[in-house]
């Protein structure tokens, strides 16, 4: 059952056209992969994903509890949409603890308003006791219980990284979109991450988009993977099928290069 | 008829000097980001500067226009050594304390000093009311002055900002400051002219001030000070055409609604309009629309 | 409501009990002269005034120049309430509550799109439109302002007050609203993609703020006989930012001991009239260079330990 139809996708800035013609399915219970070289579009395509830009042309609509489509989308409504979403350079609340940032992600989840905050009436302790509960089990998933009171500026850039999926999990959702989560990390905390990637898919049964350069993640983890260039979308398919397209090649390494290859 | 033609001139001479003052705010918020409160009370010793060379030197109108203009120049270049430079890398709140703490100095230090009574400029312009070309409007040919004066510094202000290498300098530096270092720019003597420029315009304004309405005192720069800022808003702060437009778009419309007889309201007129500018086209009527990227 | 009654809280309430007899006492045996109290007035109010400021610009990250605007509105509704209509304190200090509220409302909404610099502006603007309005509006006194508004601002109101500010925006900052405004301040568009409604919080700290600085005002009419509108003008704004700054930008505690150690030095300075905000000038530009909320993090440290 595709969760996700793409369809005619467009976006211009102007006279710069991001993202082109862009017809994508993602199914449930998949991990996809969105690759490409640098300025592809592929975060342009995530914002437009996320209702941070809205399309030029073209349709989206998300299959969760009845159809979402590109006009309801706006960034504040994702969470309560089932969609969350990490970042290319890590927008961590770097002041806060490493448990508010979670806690932060749980926000859609609390409604128990300003009155019952100032008074502290019992619907207080109650969803707020509820709430630490949910991001304790996250942090403790996620190995950072024990840097739960750190500011979040002073983890490392890998551990960061995880608090950002962390947060994005607190809010429930049912489609997790992670934009670069391995820039930065050395091979080692790739290999972590890669891990945690699967067993977070499999243990909350998750939908995840993400777009890579690290092409040891996107091979290991993806079902499907999508290529842009220059806002197209031009091959799709299995890791496998991927790894040989010559349009694929071609794009990386520039036409030239392939021809002499062969 | 004739009214329609005094208020026009009323207001385009008032517009020039706002324009004259915004001009220097807009320049350094160009270059540093900073919004220099104190920019009103350099014109005010400006002011204060033509008063006594005038009036106890004797000096005649141009030679003591040219005299404050180099000293205000000199005194924006020390304030921004001394007050400014050290706060540079700090927060937006912290810059703006500063230059408020700057801009109570000036006032306050000024006070104690001269005390705070008004006192009255000399006449060292001519003050003949004249025709205008028969139309039977009566203006002070004093306008005509401030308006021909104010011109000319802003097409040498723009000689200086299109023509000369260290124009290119502030302009290369107000587009992106890391970019222009690489490239060789001395960035701290480029700061350091901005702020002479701008605060030259400024002690022009001050003697343009002083000799047409007549009376200064320690406190005169605050309100034309924050109405010129409201025109380089209005305009889009950072752009030196918008200053221009700005000043002369505020100088205008506070002058009709004075001639309405709205003139008690006046000034909350010029802060409304800064509001609905801000609501609607926030980096101003010539800015241009930034855009964060995700 | 089990969970209320903890060893910290009871703690807290007797402290605050003390401090409240305590000063009752002096001022009963006359240790406290008027004059004294006057004083504490005068500190007590811009503890408010610093404590609602903060939960705009320290924790939510909104620059705001035209606080003083909203005291103004707070003190005119008060002083109107009491003096011209005659009516009791406490509608006094609900009608500035209000009005006040209200103010925050229309200003927190038209500037959202505002940022940083901008919205400072803006802010500024709405201030001196407040204050230029009240010059010329002849049923308020105009530029002579309004007189003989009955002296109600006692002690208890006084530090009831304050405690009540106090209390209402902690909790609200340890609640999930709380975390919603500081996200705000971190990174507006993580904070928005998570799910947090940013317009409806940054009107709603404009709003609180906004009503506290009007009690504020009605604690200041209600006690210092007669207001104009120049006494709450941009300088007012800037004082009060000063203080908020000083004590910490997002530090509640930071903002009760600056406002306390601000005030002290701004008193100490009345001998000398002349060069009073020469002076003041000078000790805010050493501030803003040398930092002293490296100075003041120490006091504050300890000052938790006891509390």
């Amino acid at each position: 059952m595709a969760l996700l139809n793409v369809t005619k996708l467009t976006k211009n800035f102007g006279g710069v056209k991001a993202v082109t013609d862009v017809d994508l399915e993602v199914e449930e219970n998949t991990i996809t992969g969105i690759i490409g070289p640098n300025g592809a579009g592929k975060t342009t395509f995530f914002n437009l994903l996320t209702g941070i830009y809205k399309p030029s042309s073209g349709d989206i609509i998300y299959h969760i509890n009845g159809d979402v489509t590109s006009r309801m989308l706006r960034p504040q409504k994702m969470t309560k949409y089932g969609i969350a979403r990490t970042f290319q350079n890590i927008r961590l609340f770097k002041e806060m603890t490493v448990t508010d940032n979670v806690l932060l992600g749980y926000h859609c989840n609390l409604s128990y308003g300003v009155f019952p905050s100032v008074l502290r009436l019992p619907s207080y302790f109650r969803e707020e006791k509820k709430a630490m509960e949910k991001a304790h089990e996250l942090l403790k998933i996620f190995h950072l219980y024990d840097k739960r009171d750190e500011k979040a500026k002073n983890l490392s850039y890998g551990d960061q990284r995880k608090v950002e999926i962390a947060r994005a999990m607190a809010a429930d959702p049912k489609i997790l979109l992670l934009d670069e989560p391995a820039a930065g990390m050395n091979p080692n905390e790739t290999k972590e991450l890669t891990k945690l990637i699967k067993w977070v898919q499999e243990e909350f049964q998750l939908t995840i988009i993400l777009i890579e350069h690290d092409m040891s993640l996107v091979m290991k983890l993806c079902d499907k993977i999508f290529v842009f260039d220059y806002g197209h979308l031009i091959a799709e398919g299995d890791p496998e099928s991927i790894q040989c397209n010559e349009q694929v090649l071609k794009a990386y390494l520039g036409g030239d290069y392939v021809a002499e290859a062969k | 008829m004739e009214q329609i033609i005094q208020q026009l001139i009323n207001g385009v001479s008032l517009g020039s000097i706002y324009a004259l003052i915004a001009l220097g705010y807009t320049m350094v918020y160009g270059i540093i980001n900073l919004i220099n409160f104190a920019h009103g009370d350099v014109l005010m010793i400006g002011a204060y500067i033509g008063f006594a060379l005038t009036g106890i030197f004797g000096f005649s109108f141009f030679p003591a226009l040219i005299t404050s203009m180099v000293a205000c120049g000199i005194l924006g270049m020390v304030i921004e050594k001394v007050a400014y430079k050290p706060l540079r890398g700090a927060s937006r709140i912290s810059n703006l304390i500063t230059a408020i703490a700057v801009s109570l100095f000036l006032q306050y230090g000024m006070m104690y000093f001269v005390g705070p009574e008004s006192r009255t400029y000399k006449e060292v312009l001519p003050s003949s009311q004249i025709n205008v070309m028969g139309t039977g409007a009566v203006i002070d040919i004093k306008s005509f002055y401030i308006i021909g004066i104010t011109v000319m510094l802003m097409i040498i202000l723009m000689y200086i900002t299109n023509r000369t290498k260290i124009g290119k300098s502030m302009r290369a530096l107000s587009q992106d400051k890391d970019a222009a270092e690489l490239m060789g720019i001395n960035v701290n003597k480029t700061i350091s002219y901005t702020f002479f420029i701008g605060s030259a315009l400024a002690g022009a304004a001050g003697v343009l001030i002083g000799v047409y309405y007549s009376t200064l005192n320690p406190l005169m720069g605050a309100t034309p000070g924050l109405k010129a800022f409201v025109s380089a808003v209005i305009g889009g702060i950072g752009i030196i055409p918008g200053a221009v437009f700005g000043g002369f778009f505020l100088g205008l419309i506070e002058t009709l609604v004075s001639s309405i007889g709205g003139s008690l309201y006046k000034d909350a007129v010029a802060f409304l309009i800064l509001i609905l500018v801000l609501l609607i086209k926030p980096t101003g009527l010539m800015g241009y629309k930034e855009q964060e990227k995700v | 409501m089990k969970e209320l009654i903890s060893r910290n809280n009871i703690i807290k309430s007797v402290m605050v009990l003390a401090v409240y007899l305590l000063v009752y006492l002096m001022m009963c045996t006359g240790i406290i002269d008027s004059y004294i109290f006057l004083n504490i007035v005068s500190i007590g109010i811009n503890i408010i005034l610093a404590v609602s400021l903060n939960l705009i610009t320290g924790f939510t990250g909104q620059l705001s120049l035209g606080h003083a605007a909203f005291m103004s509105i707070g003190a005119y509704a008060s002083g109107i309430l009491t003096a011209k209509l005659g009516l009791p304190f406490i509608v006094g200090i609900l009608g500035a509550a209000l009005a006040a509220a209200l103010a925050g409302i229309l200003i927190g909404v038209p500037t959202l799109r505002l940022k940083g610099d901008y919205l400072a502006i803006a802010t500024l603007g709405f201030g001196e439109i407040i204050r230029i309005v009240g010059l010329n509006w002849k049923y308020i006194g105009g530029a002579m302002g309004l007189n003989d508004i009955p002296r109600y601002t006692n002690w208890t109101w006084l530090f009831g007050i304050i405690v009540l500010t106090v209390v209402v925006i902690s909790n609200f900052l340890s609640s999930y609203n709380g975390r919603a405004v500081i996200s705000i301040k971190e990174d507006e568009i993580a904070s928005t993609s998570m799910g947090v409604n940013t317009n409806y919080y940054k009107v709603l700290v404009f709003t609180i703020g906004a009503l506290f600085a009007g009690i504020a005002g009605a604690l200041y009419a209600n006690y210092f006989y007669f207001i104009r509108p120049d006494s709450f003008g941009f300088m007012k704004s800037v004082d009060i930012l000063v203080i908020v700054v000083l004590g910490g930008l997002g530090s509640i505690r930071g903002s009760i001991l600056s406002a306390i150690a601000l005030s002290l030095v701004s008193l100490s300075l009345q001998g000398i009239p002349e060069l009073r905000m020469v002076i003041y000038a000078v000790i805010l530009f050493i501030m803003m260079v040398y930092k002293p909320q490296r100075i003041l993090e120490p006091i504050r440290k300890l000052v938790k330990k006891e509390a």
